[in-house]
């Protein structure tokens, strides 16, 4: 099959740049732990309330540096929250299921940006540079009241 | 011209394909009214009702059956005339997915299905809403089936010879959607049918979700290889040029039918229930089938400068301005590829694993979306329109239609501009999309997206505006070519098929090996996805009942 000179050098230079790109992305995450949320923990949907950490929502002080945040998304809300506060400059694992249906947990200005799967526990590592309020908002379609599905959380300084 | 019957039945093909157009344009205004706070709808109906239409009459029912009726009129016109048993199934086809449409467009307007066109579990809709969607599949495939038949008669009766490029880059298209229904329709058989009817209780969500987007991506390329056909067959013909390298077109097409599959992945970055390996895995996969779209980008500026060359183009670009611009049927498809250019990119960064995370269902993918199937996939169509219409029914096509051709394509151009722009910022900046109106409680953070000189309401809702004008203007065109223009009487007021002559004779036989083919595709398949899928049937927790949240 005939190749044009020019098509050639088009497609190696379009290939590299692939590679070069998929590299940059591979060892981010792989490397520097930069992976999108996700998760592989299983949970009952209907016994969400009893099974820890969701028996307990809300802020939790693992260590020094750590804390957990476990939150339940439901048609058309939070639990756990509004009274979400956490410190700055410190890591917050964010724990979240659903005891309905698919919403998402998304912090406005961050990239905590979260599905929430009924059946599944999504996790997330965050560390906040700037105190303040930020937005939670649900970005999944879940029902008429989808866009009133709101909530804060207030990171302090510490 | 092509048989009469041949033609009857592509007319009625794009006749649907307009109807659901207008209907789903509609639905397109009043969302940007209603989502600047200008427009209260009646009680009975709600926004994500028409957001489900817009989504189901466009993406869906235009795309596919335009897509039909070109399939329908290239294949006779490459291949000959119809046979009987090929009428017989193509109408059984037409009827199926028509039944399946009515069905599932009834339970949305009746307010049974407000569950958008990916319809998630555990949100339930009618179940007859998914026994519509079921109809629609089988009924393409009929259709399908009745295509590659005639395909196979006439390889039956041309032994050894390679087909005619648009019969081959056809029957690709539709190998590539009947593997990629495989997915959706296990899902709404096994899972959703029986789950909705209450035959069962619980339906496992995750592997659902997964099952939806082993269809939902390759639906994609479903829409945009037809466009590709157009650029790869209709433009070098306008141009007075062969087909660049008809090697290079079917390989590139192979190439789609490989990597458009075991990608769904890349749409599920940021949920639990997929190990990063796998996620990362599709990535790059993903990234595999950016190179046929780069050989077609290629082609096609080769093409353009070879014509522009032999019609006395100088210089490094002298040749760009010898392209026939006054052509609407040039003109639109070069705009749709121009589109083209950004929207590629823009799908490079939401495949880009972690850089997911910030575009993820913000209003920036609704952007993405209305600059890949939105701009190049249907001005393509549009760009088709013009002649295959007038083609079929054999009624000219006025130099006043041309004119209104052209107002139409800039229109569609500038109102896609303003809005997807505006969309693109506003969900960098974190608006989500799927939304009604809301200000979150008057949220500051919410109060600084709108506020800007692009991504304020006024911006998208005239882009709005000036596209359903655009879109009126393609109804216009549309109807008076198919029932009220004059009938061409004279030889050269016929409306001619342009289709370009491909040198097959260097084309390596291996190509139009089709077993081979798709068995690579399903190795890929297993590759990418048996592990994890039967990871989510072996660990499934216990599953989800149905929901009515609207």
């Amino acid at each position: 099959m005939h190749l044009h000179k020019y098509e050639k050098i088009w497609l190696v230079f379009g290939i590299i740049s692939l590679i070069l790109f998929l590299s940059i992305v591979g060892v981010s995450a792989f490397s520097q732990d930069h992976t999108p949320s996700g998760g592989m923990e299983t949970i009952d949907p209907k016994k969400v309330n009893e099974t820890a950490p969701f028996d307990k929502p809300g802020v939790t002080q693992l260590d020094e540096d750590t804390y957990q945040v476990a939150v339940v998304a439901m048609a058309f809300g939070y639990t756990g929250a509004p009274e979400i506060k956490v410190p700055v400059g410190k890591e917050i694992i964010f724990k979240l299921t659903s005891t309905d249906v698919v919403h998402s947990f998304t912090i406005d200005n961050t990239k905590v940006n979260m599905m929430v799967v009924p059946g599944q526990i999504t996790t997330k590592s965050y560390t906040f540079n700037k105190p303040g309020k930020y937005l939670i908002l649900c970005n999944e379609y879940c029902g008429a009241g989808h866009h009133f599905m709101f909530t804060e959380i207030e990171v302090y300084e510490s | 011209m092509i048989a009469a019957r041949d033609r009857k039945l592509a007319l009625w093909n794009i006749g649907i394909a307009y109807t659901a157009f207008l209907i789903g344009t509609l639905c397109g205004l009043l969302q940007v009214f209603i989502r600047n706070d200008a427009l209260k709808l009646p009680s009975w109906l709600d926004y994500y009702q028409i957001l489900t239409a817009h989504g189901v009459l466009l993406a869906l029912i235009y795309t596919t059956y335009f897509i039909f009726g070109f399939f329908i009129t290239g294949m006779s016109k490459s291949l000959g005339s119809f046979g009987p048993k090929v009428h017989v199934y193509s109408w059984i086809g037409f009827a199926v997915t028509t039944i399946g449409t009515i069905l599932a467009t009834a339970m949305i307007v009746s307010g049974e299905a407000s569950v958008l066109y990916t319809f998630y579990a555990p949100l339930k809709a009618s179940g007859w809403y998914y026994v519509g969607l079921a109809l629609f599949v089988v009924g393409t495939w009929i259709s399908s089936f009745a295509l590659v038949g005639h395909y196979i008669v006439w390889r039956k009766n041309n032994k050894k010879q390679l087909s005619p490029l648009f019969a081959f880059m056809t029957v690709a298209t539709i190998v590539l959607w009947i593997i990629a229904c495989l997915g959706v329709v296990a899902t709404v058989l096994l899972q959703y049918i029986p789950w909705a009817f209450g035959w069962v209780d619980t339906i496992n969500v995750e592997l659902s979700r997964s099952l939806f987007w082993y269809f939902g991506h390759p639906l994609v390329y479903f829409w945009l290889l037809p466009a590709y056909m157009a650029w790869y067959v209709v433009i070098p013909k306008l141009l007075g040029v062969k087909v660049f390298s008809d090697s290079l077109a079917r390989l590139s097409f192979i190439l789609f039918i490989l990597f458009s599959i075991p990608v769904g992945f890349h749409h599920q970055l940021t949920e639990p229930g997929i190990s990063n390996f796998w996620k990362f895995l599709q990535v790059v996969l993903t990234f595999m089938v950016i190179i046929p779209s780069l050989m077609t980008a290629f082609s096609m500026f080769a093409t353009f400068e070879i014509a522009g060359r032999k019609k006395g183009g100088k210089g490094l670009f002298g040749w760009f301005m010898k392209l026939p611009w006054r052509d609407v049927r040039f003109t639109s498809i070069f705009v749709a590829m121009a589109f083209f250019i950004p929207g590629g990119a823009g799908g490079i960064i939401n495949a880009s694993f972690q850089l997911n995370e910030i575009v993820h269902n913000t209003l920036w993918i609704v952007g993405h979306f209305h600059i890949t199937v939105g701009t190049p996939v249907a001005m393509t169509f549009m760009g088709l329109t013009f002649w295959i219409i007038p083609y079929l029914t054999g009624r000219k096509f006025s130099k006043s239609m041309q004119k209104l051709g052209f107002i139409q394509i800039i229109t569609w151009s500038i109102g896609m501009l303003l809005m997807s722009t505006s969309q693109h910022i506003l969900g960098l900046l974190g608006a989500p999309r799927r939304t009604a109106y809301s200000g979150y409680n008057n949220h500051p953070s919410a109060m600084e997206w709108f506020d800007g000189i692009l991504t304020n309401h006024v911006t998208m809702a005239i882009g709005g505006s000036i596209l359903f004008l655009s879109a009126m203007i393609l109804i216009y065109i549309v109807v008076m070519t198919m029932f009220l223009s004059p009938k061409a009487e004279r030889e050269e007021d016929y409306v001619a098929f342009p289709m370009a002559e491909s040198d097959r004779e260097n084309t390596p036989k291996i190509l139009e090996n089709w077993w081979v083919w798709i068995g690579i595709a399903f190795v890929l398949i297993i590759i990418a996805y048996a592990i994890p899928l039967s990871s989510m049937i072996h660990h499934a927790p216990p599953g989800s009942e149905g929901f009515k949240t609207w």
